[in-house]
């Protein structure tokens, strides 16, 4: 099974044989780097990695001969919208967009769930992580990864209450990278410490075994403390703490990646604490990887906002290092996790990535004006760990509610998440190995009384599924009810019978978003958007973002809304793309038989910059195909314009109109029509006519013999032309 | 902790080098981790031996109902794994099957008989 990128992923064809397959490969990817001065097109790169061989460039990459360079930092996409089959064409979509790490969610309350979750239930705010949804979805990885040509690292959770059952399962089936963090556990989980940290060795154990990247949780105290910049210290001592206790567990430095947020937003002066702290954690953490998150922390529900925070955050990335860019979608204020925001973000990293390419080696920091600085965060961290200490270790300082304090520590403010060592949920269920313990597998952390002489403690057993993987029992569903399939049947008969709705995260969810703006003060705007939607027709309007342009002179809203009905495909009424010759051809009729045009903008318009993409040679213009051009500039009248084609003898006239307010581009269609034909000249002479704006049923009704609207290139005009002439000639 | 305490620990800090600081950094983090990873060394926990049955050919609910039970004996801390396995030896079983018929409640006199004599 291969794909092609004409064609839609066939998730029922992932599911087939699924309890055969077995994943491909183990363990991170990292990109691999081209050498610095390395050129793609035109442009000599510092930091970019082996090229894609199916990709989606960024949107100005037609003025660069579409080039896609691809930058040296793994880019994430965190997707997971409860379901893992709609979830799976969007790791697609976002793989071409260039993301090769992709992050999938659990659904809400499995890090409570004591033991794994079979089947492929639904989930709310992720997915229920099974063996069913992970296996699935490494197998659709396999082939994207194929289609593009670069490894794709999957990735989950390996937190909550079944952390050591999760690392086997994610070690079984291929899983690249998880996050581990006792720490989050016990914070923002209320799960037992003493129960959080012993299982996350034995996790963490695993993860090695299989050479798995694993990412820690301390950016969440950024997210949650009511003060977020001010937990800086903290923040080094959590990422310590974790990375300590990994290593001791025996995960190697090199797949220990800190997540990393820049803890700070504009209107704030961000860049100066962000950038301190961005120094000191990379300085203090030397030999660790470093994943760059996006801070959300701040993100309302505008888009564009979203954006430009995430810019100055991948900013910072350029000007420090990352190992990982992660994205999320931008868009968490609203909790519209779609499929475009998705690809959104992964296009502002890529973007920000290339844009910045190189940056380090004009610019670098002032050590003289830093160094004060970093050293007072660092010497706040050692006085943090040296008070956890006095009070007589992690426990204790958890239970004194020391973590996600909202004060600059060494300032306390009394609101930190307290935890009691011997409380929350699976209190009481650690107990000690006795004398005899033992575990006949391999990879298991600490004590493990095994009998001599045993080459691999799994020998005992004749092997454990690690090694082993056809000892692995795959169990399908164990909800008749709650499956992909019942979800899947609706659509499969949608889908034979051509129909479709739009959707934003899963097949035919027939949402769609509107824009308006509303001449009115917030609260009046969002009652007309709603009213506005229901009269369109569509059901369930939603509002998921106001700006207020002024109080009391206008609202921007954006409104979600589901469209009720289906779209049928094979009666849409696509337009055919029209016939172009050949270049070859082009020239060949040029040769025999020259061709001259005039050409300018008309009216008042000054925009060339389209015209002259048309007419130059170095564009591919007219030029190219050795037709002679008389260029008149722009704002030329419409007299000047005929009066120029009478004295030159010009085959066509060709007319760019940027400008349509009023209609002014028709108007200036028509005088030209008009006065052609009150000089006897409208049967000698094409009148062509192009812009943004135009298409040609649009010129055509008002006296054109053509219309060329954006995309459009010479060999389309050239094309015309000729075959307009040809016509002439057969006719005469 | 209290401003005189601060101030003290701020100025010895503040002499140190910035390789000295980093130093003092990972020398506390040692600290604080030390007693957590024996802990782990020293425990087990029910997901844990849930994770060893795993390993071993365990389907996820099989893993359960046996971890549970063996919780409920106070076995946990002889491993569940050792358990099925050494009833496997007891009974000339393969391990799964072994541990499928103690699902069914079979075998635990064998194991009281077994492992509560030992500690």
């Amino acid at each position: 099974m291969a794909l092609h990128p004409d064609q839609k992923l066939d998730v029922s064809k992932i599911l087939e044989k699924l309890e055969e397959y077995r994943p491909r490969r183990k363990g991170w990817t990292w990109r691999v780097p081209l050498p610095p001065g390395s050129k793609v097109g035109d442009y000599s790169y510092r930091e970019i990695s082996q090229p894609l061989q199916n990709s989606v460039p960024l949107p100005p990459a037609k003025y660069f001969n579409h080039i896609d360079p691809q930058p040296q930092e793994v880019i994430t996409a965190e997707i997971a919208s409860g379901r893992f089959e709609d979830d799976i064409r969007r790791m697609r979509m976002a793989a071409w967009h260039g993301a090769d790490h992709i992050m999938v969610i659990r659904t809400l309350g499995q890090s409570h769930f004591d033991g794994l979750i079979e089947g492929s239930p639904e989930g709310v705010g992720g997915i229920p992580i099974t063996r069913k949804e992970i296996r699935a979805t490494r197998k659709a990885l396999d082939l994207v990864e194929d289609e593009v040509g670069r490894p794709i690292n999957f990735h989950s959770y390996v937190s909550g209450i079944a952390g050591p059952e999760v690392a086997v399962l994610f070690a079984e089936e291929g899983v690249n990278g998880a996050h581990q963090d006792p720490q989050y556990n016990v914070l923002y989980r209320g799960i037992n410490p003493i129960r959080s940290f012993v299982d996350a060795a034995v996790a963490k154990h695993l993860m090695a075994s299989v050479n798995m990247l694993q990412i820690d949780g301390a950016h969440n105290a950024n997210a949650s403390s009511r003060v977020a910049w001010k937990v800086m210290p903290e923040l080094l001592v959590q990422h310590a703490i974790n990375c300590v206790y990994s290593t001791k567990a025996g995960l190697p430095k090199e797949l220990i990646a800190l997540s990393t947020v820049p803890p700070m937003t504009a209107p704030a002066p961000e860049f100066r604490l962000n950038f301190v702290y961005a120094l000191t954690v990379r300085e203090l953490f030397q030999g660790f990887r470093f994943r760059a998150q996006m801070n959300t922390r701040y993100i309302e529900s505008d888009l564009l906002d979203a954006t430009r925070i995430h810019v100055l955050d991948t900013l910072l990335s350029r000007l420090t290092s990352a190992d990982i860019q992660s994205t999320i979608t931008p868009d968490e204020g609203r909790n519209v996790p779609w499929h475009v925001n998705s690809i959104r973000g992964v296009e502002t990293a890529k973007h920000t990535l290339l844009a910045l390419d190189g940056m380090k080696e004009f610019v670098e920091p002032n050590e003289k004006a830093l160094r004060g600085a970093v050293r007072d965060m660092k010497i706040r961290a050692i006085l943090y760990m040296q008070d956890i200490l006095d009070n007589g270790g992690y426990f204790e300082a958890v239970h004194q509610g020391f973590f996600v304090d909202s004060g600059f520590f060494p300032e306390r403010v009394g609101d930190g998440i307290a935890r009691d060592k011997d409380g929350e949920l699976g209190a009481g269920t650690v107990v000690p190995r006795e004398s005899d313990y033992m575990a006949p597998v391999c990879h298991h952390f600490g004590e493990n009384h095994l009998p001599d002489g045993l080459e691999k403690p799994c020998d005992l057993i004749g092997g454990c599924t690690l090694d082993h993987p056809e000892k692995i029992q795959y169990l399908d569903e164990l909800d008749e009810t709650d499956n992909v399939e019942v979800r899947m049947q609706p659509h499969r008969e949608k889908m034979a019978s051509g129909l479709f709705r739009p959707e934003v995260e899963w097949q035919n969810d027939g949402f769609i978003q509107l824009d308006m703006t509303i001449p009115d003060n917030p609260d009046v705007a969002e009652a007309a958007a709603l009213e506005i939607a229901s009269r369109m027709g569509l059901e369930e309007p939603t509002v998921i973002s106001k700006t207020v342009l002024h109080p009391a002179e206008g609202t921007y809203v954006e409104v979600k809304a589901r469209v009720p009905f289906f779209i049928r495909r094979d009666e849409l009424k696509i337009p055919e793309k029209p016939d172009v010759l050949d270049e070859a051809s082009v020239r060949q009729f040029v040769g025999n038989r020259p061709i001259k045009v005039v050409a300018g903008t008309l009216g008042n318009d000054e925009h060339s910059v389209g015209m002259r993409e048309i007419l130059d040679i170095k564009h591919g213009g007219i030029e190219k195909f050795g037709m002679k051009y008389v260029y008149l500039g722009t704002s030329v009248p419409v007299e000047k314009m005929i009066d120029a084609a009478i004295e030159t003898g010009a085959d066509a006239i060709l007319s760019s109109m940027i400008i349509t307010h009023n209609e002014v581009h028709l108007k200036g269609m028509r005088q030209l029509d008009q006065l052609c034909r009150e000089k006897g000249i409208r049967d000698k002479v094409l009148l062509i006519c192009g812009g943004t704006q135009i298409n040609n049923d649009m010129a055509t009704e008002n006296g054109m013999d053509a219309g060329f609207g954006r995309g459009t290139h010479g060999i389309d005009v050239a094309s015309f032309i000729v075959k307009a002439l040809q016509q002439r000639q057969r006719n005469s | 902790m209290d401003e005189k305490k601060v101030q003290q620990r701020r100025s010895e800090l503040e002499a140190l080098s910035d390789q000295q600081l980093n130093e003092k950094f990972w020398e506390l983090a040692e600290r604080i981790v030390d007693p957590l990873i024996n802990l782990a060394h020293t425990h087990t926990s029910p997901s844990i031996e849930r994770s060893v049955l795993l390993r071993m050919g365990f389907n996820s609910l099989q893993a359960k109902v046996l971890v549970d039970k063996i919780f409920e004996r106070g076995l946990l801390g002889k491993g569940a794994g050792h358990i099925v396995w050494r009833i496997s030896k007891e009974t000339s079983l393969p391990v799964v099957k072994a541990g499928l018929e103690l699902i069914e409640g079979r075998h635990w006199d064998e194991v009281d008989r077994v492992f509560k004599g030992v500690h």
